[in-house]
């Protein structure tokens, strides 16, 4: 039995990372740290996990070794501390930012500020498995991904790989929680209820994460707008392929790419109410769906992808990495699929 | 009845057919969902069904 302790756990992504841990057959949770809550039992704060986990936050600083810690902190706060984490436990899986990028000049680029541990970067492996499922294997030091850019990554990826890809546009529409727990006055309920809020048309970071996956070789381009959801992503892309296709050649592409990947769903379906990808019915999964539909010219192909941005887009995949690194089943603890309607 | 799996004429996927097919009748592909009609049992064919037009009221 592995013996974790969520750092920073009274978060969202803290919350989603203590209900996955609670359930996994391989993983004890010994400790979940919060400075503003310590000495409280963590079900006061995620009131899930009432009358199933015991747990009580702890100060970090009464952290005490254990074999891997799950790093729940805002974006810039790991890096200035990552020797003593690493003190703590071998094994890191780090859901923030800060060692999501391969080179510290990029990390500033889109972060605003120098790298606080820039020899660190290079000892991250990113934790998308569906790309890097052969170095996550075994590593010690994993980082998160960005919510936006799975969605991205994950919808975009067949058509690179395969070479078809002149050039891309999406939209990404994204839930409340995206933006943490703290309150600001954006979050205020009058300013947040019924909001349809472009919040950042260009220029998003996770261009950044973007790039990292899919290389830098065609136009891409995205923007987000928040919109009247708790949880979830729904990314729309409009991509430009530089030879015609058939709907079947890109079911093919599509099924080709992920038909082995245990979290990776095609919906594009003929049936149903549900027959392209929605966030809601991934809520609580750690699913992406994807599907598509091929405009008549052949050339301009819509893709759309849904995920849970605090499940596949970060806690989720976050365990689906750590599962790797342990070398145990990819899908343990995580075949919850969801919840309908 | 043709031993290989029949592939759906909308998008590639495997199609089950029951043993006690018939022609004529309806069956879906499980991955797109499509209605699909058997023309003809003996090669296999398979069409894609008649489809009733959706606007979901919008």
């Amino acid at each position: 039995m592995i013996r974790a302790g969520i750092v920073g756990g009274s978060g969202y992504t803290g919350g989603e990372l203590l209900r996955l841990l609670h359930f996994h057959p391989n993983v004890e949770l010994t400790q979940i740290t919060s400075r503003e809550h310590a000495g409280r039992y963590a079900h006061t704060v995620h009131p899930n996990m009432r009358g199933v986990s015991r747990l009580k936050f702890i100060h970090p600083d009464a952290l005490d070794a254990c074999d891997l810690l799950f790093l729940a902190l805002p974006h810039g706060t790991v890096a200035r501390k990552i020797e003593d984490y690493a003190r703590l436990a071998p094994k890191l899986v780090d859901l923030s930012a800060d060692f999501r990028l391969d080179c510290a000049a990029s990390y500033e680029k889109y972060y605003g500020e120098e790298h606080p541990a820039p020899r660190w970067l290079y000892r991250f492996v990113y934790g998308l498995p569906e790309v890097n499922r052969g170095s996550l294997t075994g590593a010690n030091y994993i980082s998160g991904v960005g919510c936006n850019a799975t969605a991205l990554n994950l919808a975009l990826l067949p058509l690179v790989q395969a070479g078809l890809l002149e050039r891309a546009a999406c939209e990404i529409k994204v839930g409340s929680s995206e933006g943490g727990n703290k309150s600001n006055p954006g979050s205020h309920h009058p300013i947040r209820s019924g909001a349809v809020r472009s919040y950042k048309a260009t220029g998003h970071r996770h261009m950044a994460e973007a790039r990292l996956v899919l290389g830098e070789d065609f136009p891409l381009h995205f923007s987000v707008t928040a919109i009247e959801l708790v949880r979830g992503i729904h990314l729309l892309a409009h991509c430009y392929l530089n030879e015609p296709k058939v709907e079947r050649d890109i079911w093919r592409l599509y099924r080709g790419r992920y038909r082995d990947e245990p979290f990776v769903r095609l919906v594009s379906g003929r049936a149903g109410l549900h027959r392209l990808p929605e966030p809601r019915v991934v809520a609580g999964s750690n699913y992406c769906d994807i599907g598509f539909e091929l405009d008549e010219d052949g050339t301009h192909l819509v893709v759309i992808a849904a995920l849970d941005n605090l499940g596949k887009g970060a806690a989720g995949s976050a365990v689906q990495s750590m599962n790797l690194m342990l070398k145990l089943e990819e899908t343990t603890g995580l075949e919850f699929p969801g919840i309908y309607p | 009845m043709a031993s290989e799996t029949p592939l759906c004429p909308e998008c590639d996927g495997e199609v089950e057919i029951p043993a006690d097919a018939m022609e004529n009748e309806l069956v879906s592909c499980a991955e797109c969902g499509m209605e699909l009609e058997i023309m003809n049992l003996d090669p296999l064919e398979l069409e894609l069904a008649p489809e009733v037009e959706e606007d979901w009221g919008e």
